[in-house]
């Protein structure tokens, strides 16, 4: 009736203020907080010297585009899916490929391997996630044993066997506890969507690449953005971010087909490396820190030491 | 109706905020020493930015044995 819903009008105007007052507030206390940048906390440290980082593997096999890939613990293994429907497992020290499956689909978009090392899962346009065990008997029909372990209600973009905290969606990244299944923090501070998102080693702060050409730092406990990683000449968007070990180094592929190293605390541009002819789509550092493997819409993926 | 989904989802919006706000920060400060700190602590640690020996990094190309 006119009384209600002018009642309901109250509220939610009510409501719009309280969020834009709440909004302004932490915009204040953000910028209190903010009384230095990570680059001038840095500015004593040692510069870093010259990279010789080169191709030392080429994984060739798939006939499509690469679009995403996972190092087993073993430091040596690569599983790579592709938009030709396969997911292929990779011994990347020899180059030999030794298990290929199938999917039902054509984009498989992502893939992981489990720490065990004994399978992996991959998804993508058939809004599924599949679990493989990797045999190496060739009498089993690795695809006969694949079990679905989640329906989605459109398709996979991701999959990870550890609970991944985090999530890049648009232009905000979100920070989420597993447990509660709440946001805790968000932070919008990229001008266009973001493309992935990984954790510096320390847990304490996070990368993300985007399609804005820029890859961004953000400190969890300062609850803000601390660093932006970003030249005049770089115009392409950042597909896929990780960091080395000791966090001092962001990689970063971008799809002008060059992948960037990042001093992180510096925030200055250490090498760029040429080698992929697309797309750069996705990016990892191997569990022990001595490679990096990167995989391209050039149907390939690089091994870089 | 239309309405009240509007203030549900308003509602929301409001304690996210609130949970958000609600969150003790540190300067970025004291933050970005302690990410510095970590990294430097950790250098030797990492090959990719120490670089390591093609002896002990099975990428790196090893010294070619050939046939006599």
């Amino acid at each position: 009736m006119a009384t209600e819903a002018l009642h309901e009008n109250e509220t939610l105007a009510s409501l719009k203020s309280e969020a834009e007052n709440l909004k302004g507030k932490l915009e204040e206390e953000r910028a209190k907080l903010h009384d230095v940048e990570l680059h001038q906390v840095a500015e004593r440290v040692e510069a870093l010297g010259q990279f010789v980082m080169k191709t030392r593997r080429t994984l060739k096999g798939h006939g499509n585009k690469v679009l995403c890939m996972d190092w087993c613990k073993d430091k040596r293994r690569i599983v790579s899916s592709s938009q030709d429907g396969k997911v292929i497992v990779w011994d990347s020290f020899t180059t030999n490929k030794e298990h290929a499956v199938t999917m039902p689909c054509t984009w498989v978009m992502a893939c992981a391997y489990a720490p065990s090392g004994c399978a992996i899962a991959c998804g993508g346009l058939d809004n599924k996630c599949s679990v493989y065990p990797l045999t190496f008997d060739k009498n089993e029909n690795m695809a006969a044993k694949k079990k679905s372990v989640a329906m989605h209600t459109n398709y996979l973009s991701a999959c990870s066997f550890t609970n991944s905290d985090m999530q890049g969606c648009d232009k905000k990244a979100m920070v989420w506890d597993m447990r509660s299944g709440q946001c805790v923090q968000a932070f919008e501070t990229h001008e266009s969507d973001i493309n992935s998102v990984r954790y510096y080693p320390s847990g304490d702060a996070f990368a993300s690449g985007s399609d804005d050409a820029t890859c961004r730092l953000y400190d969890l406990r300062a609850d803000r953005e601390v660093a932006i990683y970003s030249k005049e000449s770089i115009i392409f968007g950042a597909s896929s971010v990780d960091f080395s070990l000791s966090g001092r180094l962001l990689f970063a592929g971008y799809n002008d087909y060059t992948i960037n190293v990042w001093d992180v605390l510096k925030g200055s541009r250490v090498s760029i490396l040429f080698g992929h002819e697309n797309r750069v789509s996705t990016l990892r550092v191997s569990p022990d820190g001595t490679a990096f493997c990167s995989g391209s819409w050039d149907h390939t993926l690089r091994v870089w030491a | 109706i239309s309405g009240s989904s509007s203030v549900a989802s308003m509602k929301k919006v409001v304690q996210q905020l609130q949970l958000e706000a609600g969150l003790n920060s540190v300067k970025v400060s004291q933050a970005a020493a302690d990410l510095k700190q970590f990294s430097l602590q950790n250098a030797q640690h990492d090959p990719l930015l120490t670089g390591v020996s093609s002896s002990t990094n099975p990428f790196r190309p090893q010294k070619v044995c050939s046939f006599l």
